[in-house]
């Protein structure tokens, strides 16, 4: 009796198994295949993105008759959109035909034989002029080849709330030209001004690659010093202006100009900044992206009008305010074809436009996202939509960018790991560089590794 | 005793079916046959991802980058890439941190105590307290580990409790592993009970009666006569609830991420880290089966206890 039912149980059980495996079979296999896919990261309440696809896809299908756009939002926080976009791309019958790639990761997918070359395409495109070389590169392959047609770009540098510096004493238009221009700053605000925190510099894992980029390698870069060196495809192991860097970023923290480390090392940071430090008034200066006047514009996280009056601008000096002066990191993202798209025509048709001067233009402004095209950067519409882009944009010619390496989310992690031990204590600048310089070395191989 | 537990098997010779000395091939193949479905559904969903898991962890499979495009056997490199790193030493300290206070300890003690507590309790008493404790049990992990982070953070309820003692930290920051331990012992000592109320349950009234009769205190009934007696069950919770444990990640994540630093990155955080903010697919196969093996030595351990004090 025991038995029969058993058999029952497992014959049901299989049966049902295999209808659902035969229901996911032909819902796959029925989605529209002559549509361009496009894929691209949604997450949170920030819809530019959407927006902007949406009503780029109405004006492409109304302009193409016959063609279609088919949007596939991955709705993942950053880390996680990559991961998912990579297990999409690794197989032909999930594969978008158009990606949107970060340029700090598009090499790897580059290595992985993800993405095919845009240079066929490239070379009889009579807007590729258009666009700044430095972004140009930012999608180059070691192989020479491009593989992304970038959208706009980022830089950074020091926001300050002019009410607070002017409170302690400090110039309206506040320009220091060395670290420690900054730290002086630092100390007559904390004196002054109680209850403020005279500034933000992210540092720990919680805050992630923010910490590494905005916080670590503002100062890093501002050594003239550099983490990779292309030319010998060396990483800067040992290095005293890894020591620098580190050692002045422990007399910020140890002398409590930044935020308590329970409050930095909180995953939330990114956000608090942004929508709470800032707006009500409780942080002075931080070292922050040309997006953060997103936050406080009427469609993003922190409304805050009064943004325009109370918040400036500076550039992020070097370290002894020796030649450029100024140093700014940059980002971007790229629009990128996958090896595996269906229609490589019909897909690059979908990248020009998403990339042409009317929409490119469109999309910059709605995201104050720094012009890669020129003709964008010049255009009265975009230099008048947000009072910062002038200025943001002027940090081009200083800016850097991470090292293009497959290797560099890895050593970007240990560099969070790094400044952590030294926020907290747990390690002198000096243990936590020996520390970075070894776990450098296990990541890429000791042959790869110089003082740079 | 020893007569009655075991009883000598009836003796069966060998072939004395004669219907199984006919056909015996046959007969097996048309029982089998209805099995086939299942078993091959279970070779490719179950035995599949288990044989690729294996397989993965001794190659250089990563999401992106070289390890994707050329997928190459690297043999134990993984192994000692990991028993070399300093964050996975860590992390395996802290997952056995984890595991002992919060399952062994925690869950296990504090399930029995209400087990026990909640035999000699009035119905109302012991209606509302299982009702509690299970309450926390069918909560979901991530709101579990949710209502947890705001429990403990800074500007938290238990903050705004003891605002008088001049304790106020965030415990999430200063004592990460204990409270997300905490947590978990709030969230799993429900299995715990209802496992022991069963077991309880079934210790005849006279054998605690005549206990009571020879004299016996309650605390030495506890440990001469009700623990024998539940032996077997406090085996098997051991064995579930530290299995359980083991592979605890949604509440961490959610409470801690694992922070401040790698300061509660148990095993299947690191894992996690590795294979998918990395993209390290191999690595994290790897110390998959590194936790799968934690998971098999305490599951010895418990054999043999039990082995031994039968």
């Amino acid at each position: 009796m025991r038995r029969r039912s058993f058999l029952t149980a497992a014959g049901l059980g299989a049966g049902t198994l295999f209808a659902t495996a035969a229901c996911g079979g032909e819902s796959s296999g029925s989605s529209d295949s002559t549509a361009v896919k496009v894929a691209y990261q949604q997450w949170g309440s920030g819809t530019i993105m959407k927006d902007y696809l949406s009503g780029l896809k109405t004006s492409y299908e109304g302009a193409n008759p016959g063609k279609s756009i088919e949007l596939v939002p991955i709705v993942a926080s950053e880390n996680d959109y990559y991961t998912k976009l990579q297990l999409m791309m690794r197989s032909p019958r999930t594969s978008p035909d158009v990606v949107y790639e970060d340029t700090f990761l598009i090499n790897s997918d580059i290595t992985a034989g993800y993405l095919q070359p845009l240079d066929s395409f490239l070379g009889s495109w009579d807007q590729w002029d258009q666009f700044q070389d430095t972004a140009k590169g930012a999608a180059k392959a070691a192989d020479g080849k491009t593989y992304g047609v970038p959208d706009g770009t980022d830089t950074r540098a020091l926001w300050f709330n002019k009410q607070l510096l002017t409170q302690a004493g400090l110039p309206e238009a506040w320009a220091p030209t060395s670290w420690d221009d900054i730290l002086t700053a630092c100390r007559e605000i904390k004196g002054k001004v109680p209850g403020v925190t005279p500034i933000n510099i992210y540092a720990g894992k919680a805050a992630g690659e923010a910490a590494s980029m905005q916080g670590f390698e503002m100062l890093f870069y501002g050594t003239g010093s550099t983490l990779y060196d292309v030319a010998s495809d060396k990483w800067n192991v040992a290095s005293p202006e890894f020591r620098d860097a580190l050692t002045v970023l422990k007399t910020f923290y140890d002398e409590k100009l930044c935020p308590d480390p329970e409050i930095a090392l909180d995953a939330q940071i990114s956000n608090r900044v942004g929508e709470e430090f800032l707006p009500g008034s409780t942080l002075a200066i931080a070292l922050d992206g040309s997006w953060m006047s997103n936050n406080w514009l009427e469609t993003g996280g922190a409304p805050w009008p009064e943004w325009s009056q109370l918040m400036a601008t500076t550039p992020m000096p070097t370290k002894d305010g020796s030649a450029p002066g100024k140093i700014s990191m940059s980002g971007g993202w790229t629009w990128a074809m996958t090896k595996n798209a269906a229609n490589a025509d019909e897909a690059w048709k979908v990248i020009s436009t998403l990339t042409a001067f009317e929409n490119n233009l469109k999309y910059n402004i709605a995201n104050a996202s720094v012009a890669v095209r020129k003709d964008v950067a010049q255009d009265p519409e975009y230099t008048g939509s947000n009072q910062t882009l002038e200025f943001f944009s002027s940090l081009v010619p200083v800016t850097q960018y991470r090292p293009q390496n497959t290797d560099y989310p890895r050593v970007s992690n240990e560099i969070q790991v790094a400044m952590e031990a030294v926020v907290t204590g747990q390690a002198s600048p000096t243990e936590a560089a020996d520390a970075y310089d070894e776990a450098v070395k296990g990541i890429v191989g000791e042959e790869k590794t110089a003082t740079l | 005793m020893a007569t009655l537990t075991r009883p000598t098997p009836p003796s069966s010779p060998p072939g004395v079916d004669p219907h199984r000395r006919t056909h015996p091939l046959r007969v097996d193949i048309a029982r089998a046959l209805p099995l086939t479905p299942a078993v091959v559904l279970l070779l490719v969903f179950l035995a599949g991802p288990i044989v690729w898991c294996c397989y993965a962890a001794f190659t250089n499979t990563a999401l992106t980058g070289a390890g994707s495009g050329a997928t190459q056997f690297v043999g134990l490199d993984n192994f000692r890439q990991a028993f070399g790193s300093e964050a996975f030493r860590n992390s395996v300290v802290l997952t056995l941190v984890f595991t002992v206070l919060s399952a062994v300890v925690g869950q296990n003690l504090l399930g029995l105590a209400l087990a026990l507590l909640q035999k000699r309790s009035a119905k109302v008493v012991r209606t509302l307290v299982g009702t509690a404790v299970i309450g926390a049990w069918v909560i979901p992990e991530v709101v579990a580990g949710y209502v947890w982070y705001a429990f403990l953070s800074k500007d938290g309820t238990f903050n705004e409790l003891i605002a008088g003692l001049g304790l106020s930290q965030n415990w999430l920051y200063t004592l990460p592993i204990l409270a997300v331990s905490l947590a978990n012992v709030w969230r799993g000592t429900a299995f715990s009970m209802l496992v022991y109320n069963a077991a309880l349950s079934e210790i005849p009234q006279e054998i605690e009666e005549a206990a009571e009769m020879d004299g016996a205190t309650g605390l030495s009934r506890l440990r001469y006569v009700t623990i024998p007696m539940i032996r077997r069950t406090v085996t098997t919770n051991l064995m579930l609830i530290t299995l359980q444990t083991l592979s605890v990640f949604g509440l961490i994540y959610t409470m801690t991420k694992g922070g401040p630093g790698t300061k509660s990155q148990t095993l299947p955080l690191y894992m996690y880290e590795q294979a998918f903010s990395f993209s390290q697919l191999g690595y994290g196969t790897a110390i998959a089966l590194v936790l799968l093996a934690v998971g098999a030595v305490f599951s010895v351990v418990y054999m043999r206890l039990l082995r031994e004090e039968a």
